[in-house]
């Protein structure tokens, strides 16, 4: 039952990307041809938010429902990584027009030639685990 | 109460739930990051047996998988009880240039000369899907993360790595529009 809130906020998720169209192909297509506001004020609005949502319990050193501090895991330094890994993940989410989150929120709605592309996903996270240590980080 | 949202969602609205949603898996405890899933899905399928990186505590992730399977039941909600049923109001500047791509305007959510079943049996159909998500994965676990980890949860302790990989989202991204799709298209 402990696990009950985490299928409830992914719920939240799944309807939040459906109603904001954040999982649809047309409005990735809109956004990486800079044609409308509507992606970037979603986004916007989710990281100004988080910012002072992360500053404030930074600040106040808030603690979670168990009791414990809400650390913050800073990322590892480098550029590579985040550069070239950022440019294939963009490929793929620009060419199928799902991130991960909303790949299987689509599944939701049925659209199920989308197990193609998490299959395909799958896959890829796979090869990267395999060929990890030969790649520039 | 349905009726009202049933219609789309203005873009503050969407980013304050997702916003709202980040800070829930906080108080819980834990972080916002889809894409940790993919990792997970490896691993509990026993990858970890031959390929170190797939060789870790996944079950600790298990929270991740059960956020992963609401976001498929709210999909599903959506589609059945909150959806008008309407074509996605995009641009019209967008709509002329997915034409000259002999993509048709939105009668849905997706565009049916990607995610029919028509278009998965064909070659074209088939690779965009299989390596469009070859790319997706690959591409975030070698970035260390996707739009949630890195766009939400990174940009909002601001994190130089995180606008790193986002500014590599971009890149990315217009690549495959501008360059990729009138090619393939």
């Amino acid at each position: 039952m402990k696990g009950i809130k985490f299928i409830l906020a992914g719920i939240l998720f799944g309807i939040v990307m459906s109603k904001s169209e954040a999982i649809s192909w047309f409005r990735i297509q809109e956004m990486f041809r800079f044609q409308s506001f509507h992606m970037y004020g979603i986004i916007g609005t989710a990281v100004v938010l988080g910012v002072i949502i992360t500053y404030v319990i930074k600040k106040y050193k808030l603690r979670d429902y168990e009791g414990n501090p809400i650390v913050f895991t800073p990322k590892e330094k480098s550029v590579s990584r985040y550069l070239i890994g950022g440019i294939i993940f963009g490929l793929g989410w620009a060419l199928t027009g799902a991130c991960p989150g909303p790949l299987f929120v689509n599944l939701g709605h049925g659209f199920w030639a989308i197990l193609l592309t998490i299959l395909g996903a799958i896959v890829g996270t796979f090869t990267y685990g395999v060929v990890k240590d030969r790649l520039p980080h | 109460m349905i009726e009202f949202i049933s219609q789309p969602w203005p873009w503050y609205v969407s980013g304050t739930v997702i916003a709202l949603i980040m800070a829930l898996l906080l108080f819980f405890g834990k972080s916002f990051g889809f894409s940790s899933n993919l990792r997970v899905i490896c691993a509990a399928c026993g990858a970890g047996k031959k390929v170190k990186f797939f060789d870790y505590d996944w079950r600790s992730q298990t929270w991740n998988l059960l956020f992963l399977v609401g976001a498929i039941i709210g999909g599903f909600i959506a589609s059945e009880f909150l959806s008008t049923g309407e074509a996605v109001q995009i641009s019209q500047a967008t709509i002329q240039d997915l034409r000259q791509l002999g993509i048709s305007a939105p009668e849905a959510l997706q565009p049916k000369e990607i995610f029919s079943l028509d278009s998965l049996f064909t070659v074209k159909g088939f690779l965009i899907l299989l390596l469009g998500g070859f790319m997706i994965g690959f591409g975030s676990r070698y970035a260390g993360g996707c739009t949630s980890g890195h766009a939400i949860s990174g940009l909002s302790n601001l994190q130089l790595p995180s606008l790193i990989a986002v500014i590599g989202f971009f890149i990315g991204g217009m690549i495959t529009t501008f360059v990729l799709l009138p090619l393939i298209f």
